[in-house]
């Protein structure tokens, strides 16, 4: 039925509002309805995160302005906190949101290769997130056994992982799997596939080859946990045994199924975050990316090694401590392909020509704040270290740091940085400076001392630490991160009232106000249904600022020079 | 610095922390390199008028190996540390102590149940004494505990110890300690295992070996668990 709207009229437009907003197979529009998705499951998101922490520092009070949060509520909430953030924040953001919209635009297309299967794709994610947040209403509330989900917890609603609520929980899961591996096929076949002239795989933006890597990592991973989720319906539905010991089945099947997406699955996250990262810090440094095909072949190889990690989640599950060891080995030498990718990074600012807009302030935050996290990897990495760390707080403040630098940080520095090409208009910019320094404060103000009340041995998932004679000591800690907490997300406002003020009334965006290289800007802002008038011809690379012998620091890559176009190729 | 951590009681509880710190010096030496050159460039590199940035794509080997040799430093860094480890963790997870002193650690919603097999040696006979989420063990002595679970997934944690283990159904799984000190320490559940899984702790009691005598006395000729 919207076929209509992709060949005849690169002039007039005559379809519906449904057909042009809701109903729309257009790579952009897609792209803003997977971002808006993810805004508002940011805001539930956020909203879990208050609860939790107002529970952990004032224990059995009422939470202002919702109340008193009872054990299992409390169970609940940390569920669907980590579902939420991962699932339905990070995945939408910065792969659907950021993937969708740039990956025709940067490779030189009209559009994905298979419009329609995207529009499908977004309306999948949106019937999960219907089943997602029906879960909440549920008799016996949502589902209650952490993101993580282990049965028999999980599998038997008498134990209280939840009743329909972990039912539909698994349905939603399954749907947004479902959903990106849709998603998936079109970023890989229309990268590679419908590339525009002169565009070739090394020529391609880092953030294209990102995406590309994230979605291959997904479709190979996600099987197993599908399948394990399955099985897991089955044994709370049917009666089977799958996870059940006293049928011949076994727990620790479930934790192999779903950590060996859940650990690639992070790397699915973080690469498109990367990339992010670094093609605003080639714009705003005004040099190219430091090391662009060694970074390349280090995500792959990063991708591939993210396959055999996943059991560092299991050292203390009562799998056979012998695999610890080799697990160990994978899981440190992960960190070399990452550690190329930010020293490469540092390198790019190196001697460079910085320009700190907001979405460059978000891009450095993003590297300042990875570091960190990645840093504190190698301690949960080391099994004997690990004995102790498991299931305490110094995880969870290593994972927030590696998790919010690329969801929050870089997904802010994207959204300030293509908000003018998505909507035409600038943000403004006082605001967002204001916004990134709120953030970047009080982010660290909650997550540092957090290492700290992991140290001090307070476990995850417990509601009341003051339970606890020998978590006394991290009392104050807690006290302390919750109030930063509540200022963080209070921080927000300031961001939520510069996006929507600008939607309307943001300074006229023009087609390139960054003075960027690649495709995107070469059309204008926002782009026309059919991204380009003609379809652009590439001569170059994306990188190619600040080039010695040209009177501008920037080259856009289709720019026609004539002869001097071979000296300049990369 | 050692304020970080709870009170170490465990034999084996300073060889964890020392790999906690051998990892924090290495870690600690790259955050102030990779943070103090981010934030030096970030002064230094300013856009300044007239001045250029300068066209280094890393293209070429000899601007490569400024990443490529930290890397390679990386690398061998974390072979390095992931040997240490490996010794610390036989020690904790893969050794088995030599020692008579065995008891049943049950993980239930939502405490533990600790068995001793009891005069006569054996598990599953009369004599077993039962306790609800003590474990009384005496100092300087190995001890061995099989975790067991009666119904989800629980952990069992020592953090005075440096010892954790996941409890799971269906499985019996060893753990070993030798505490160094009396006193009584809390054995919290690490594993969310249902509502009551804040608050579910045991208590771990070390005496003199003259004390643990007179309770195991107590409680094998008195009226029992």
């Amino acid at each position: 039925m919207n076929e209509i709207a992709t060949d005849a009229h690169a002039h007039s437009d005559n379809r519906s509002f449904v057909s042009r907003y809701v109903f729309s197979t257009d790579h952009k529009v897609i792209a803003k309805q997977y971002l808006s998705l993810s805004l508002f499951w940011a805001l539930l998101g956020a909203g879990s995160a208050y609860l939790i922490r107002w529970q952990i520092a004032h224990p059995d009070t009422e939470a202002f302005g919702w109340g008193y949060i009872d054990p299992s509520v409390y169970n609940q909430l940390v569920t669907m906190h980590g579902t939420i953030m991962v699932f339905f924040v990070a995945m939408p953001l910065l792969l659907a949101a950021f993937g969708n919209f740039l990956i025709p635009l940067m490779v030189g297309a009209r559009d994905m290769a298979f419009p329609r299967l995207n529009m499908l794709s977004v309306w999948i994610f949106a019937l999960a997130s219907i089943v997602l947040f029906a879960s909440f209403f549920m008799p016996g509330g949502a589902a209650a056994a952490g993101w993580t989900g282990y049965p028999p917890l999980s599998a038997k609603n008498e134990y209280t992982g939840g009743g329909y609520g972990m039912d539909l929980w698994l349905l939603a899961l399954a749907l947004e799997f479902a959903s990106f591996l849709l998603g998936g096929i079109n970023f890989l076949t229309t990268a590679i596939n419908m590339r525009a002239p002169g565009m070739t795989l090394m020529r391609l933006p880092v953030l294209v080859w990102m995406q590309l890597i994230a979605a291959v990592v997904f479709m190979l991973s996600v099987g197993p946990t599908i399948a394990g989720a399955i099985l897991l319906l089955l044994d709370r539905n049917l009666g089977t045994t799958f996870y059940a010991p006293d049928g011949g089945g076994d727990p620790l099947l479930w934790q192999h199924l779903f950590w060996f997406f859940g650990h690639p699955e992070v790397y699915v996250i973080l690469l498109p975050g990367l990339g992010i990262t670094l093609e605003i810090i080639a714009v705003f440094a005004r040099k190219p990316i430091f090391a662009y095909r060694p970074i390349i072949y280090a995500s792959i190889i990063a991708g591939f090694l993210s396959f055999i990690v996943w059991a560092h989640h299991q050292y203390l599950s009562g799998m056979d401590p012998r695999l610890a060891m080799p697990f160990s080995v994978t899981t440190i030498i992960i960190s070399v392909p990452f550690a190329l990718v930010i020293f490469s990074i540092i390198a790019t600012l190196w001697r460079s020509s910085m320009v700190f807009t907001t979405p460059m302030l978000f891009a450095v935050g993003t590297l300042g704040v990875f570091i960190f996290g990645g840093l504190t990897g190698i301690f949960n990495g080391s099994a004997a270290v690990d004995i102790y760390i498991h299931d305490t707080y110094f995880v969870v403040a290593h994972f927030h740091y590696t998790l919010i630098s690329n969801v929050f940080f870089a997904g802010f520095g994207a959204i300030y940085f293509w908000f003018p090409k998505m909507f035409g208009r600038m943000m403004n910019e006082t605001l967002g400076k204001i916004h990134f320094w709120l953030t970047f404060a009080f982010f660290n103000l909650i997550f540092g001392p957090m290492h700290l009340v992991g140290l001090g041995g307070m476990m995850r998932r417990i509601a009341n630490p003051t339970q606890y004679d020998f978590l006394k000591p991290v009392e104050p800690l807690n006290i302390f991160i919750t109030l930063m907490a509540i200022l963080l997300i209070l921080a927000q406002i300031v961001f939520v009232i510069n996006f929507f003020w600008s939607l309307f009334a943001g300074k006229v965006a023009a087609a390139n106000p960054w003075q960027a290289n690649t495709l995107e800007w070469t059309t204008s802002s926002p782009p026309p249904h059919e991204n380009f008038a003609e379809t652009p011809v590439v001569y170059r690379g994306a990188y190619e600022y600040s080039l010695p012998g040209q009177s501008e620091d920037w080259l856009p890559q289709n720019l026609d020079l004539g002869d001097n176009a071979k000296a300049a190729a990369h | 610095m050692q304020s970080w951590f709870p009170e170490n009681v465990s034999t084996y509880g300073g060889d964890v922390d020392g790999i906690f710190w051998f990892i924090f010096y290495i870690v600690t030496v790259w955050f102030f390199i990779t943070e103090g050159l981010i934030l030096y460039f970030v002064f230094r590199y300013r856009r300044k008028p007239g001045v250029k940035a300068v066209y280094a794509a890393g293209d070429t080997w000899a601007q490569l190996a400024w990443v490529l040799v930290p890397m390679a430093i990386v690398v061998v860094l974390d072979l390095f540390i992931d040997v240490r480890s490996a010794d610390v963790w036989a020690k904790v997870k893969l050794q088995r102590p030599n020692t008579d002193f065995v008891v049943h650690g049950i993980g239930k919603q939502f405490n533990w149940e600790f068995v001793y097999s009891g005069v006569d040696g054996k598990f599953g006979t009369d004599d077993d004494i039962k306790t609800d989420n003590e474990l009384h063990v005496p100092v300087g002595k190995p001890i061995q505990v099989i975790l067991m679970s009666k119904d989800v997934i629980h952990s069992f944690f020592l953090p005075h110890f440096r010892l954790k283990q996941d409890a799971m159904p269906g499985r019996n799984i060893p753990v070993w300690f030798e505490a160094t000190k009396t006193g009584q320490f809390e054995i919290p559940c690490a594993e969310l295992c249902g509502f009551g899984h804040s608050g579910m702790k045991g208590l771990l009691v070390v005496h003199t070996p003259e004390e643990y005598q007179k309770w195991y006395r107590e409680k094998t000729t008195g009226s029992g668990a």
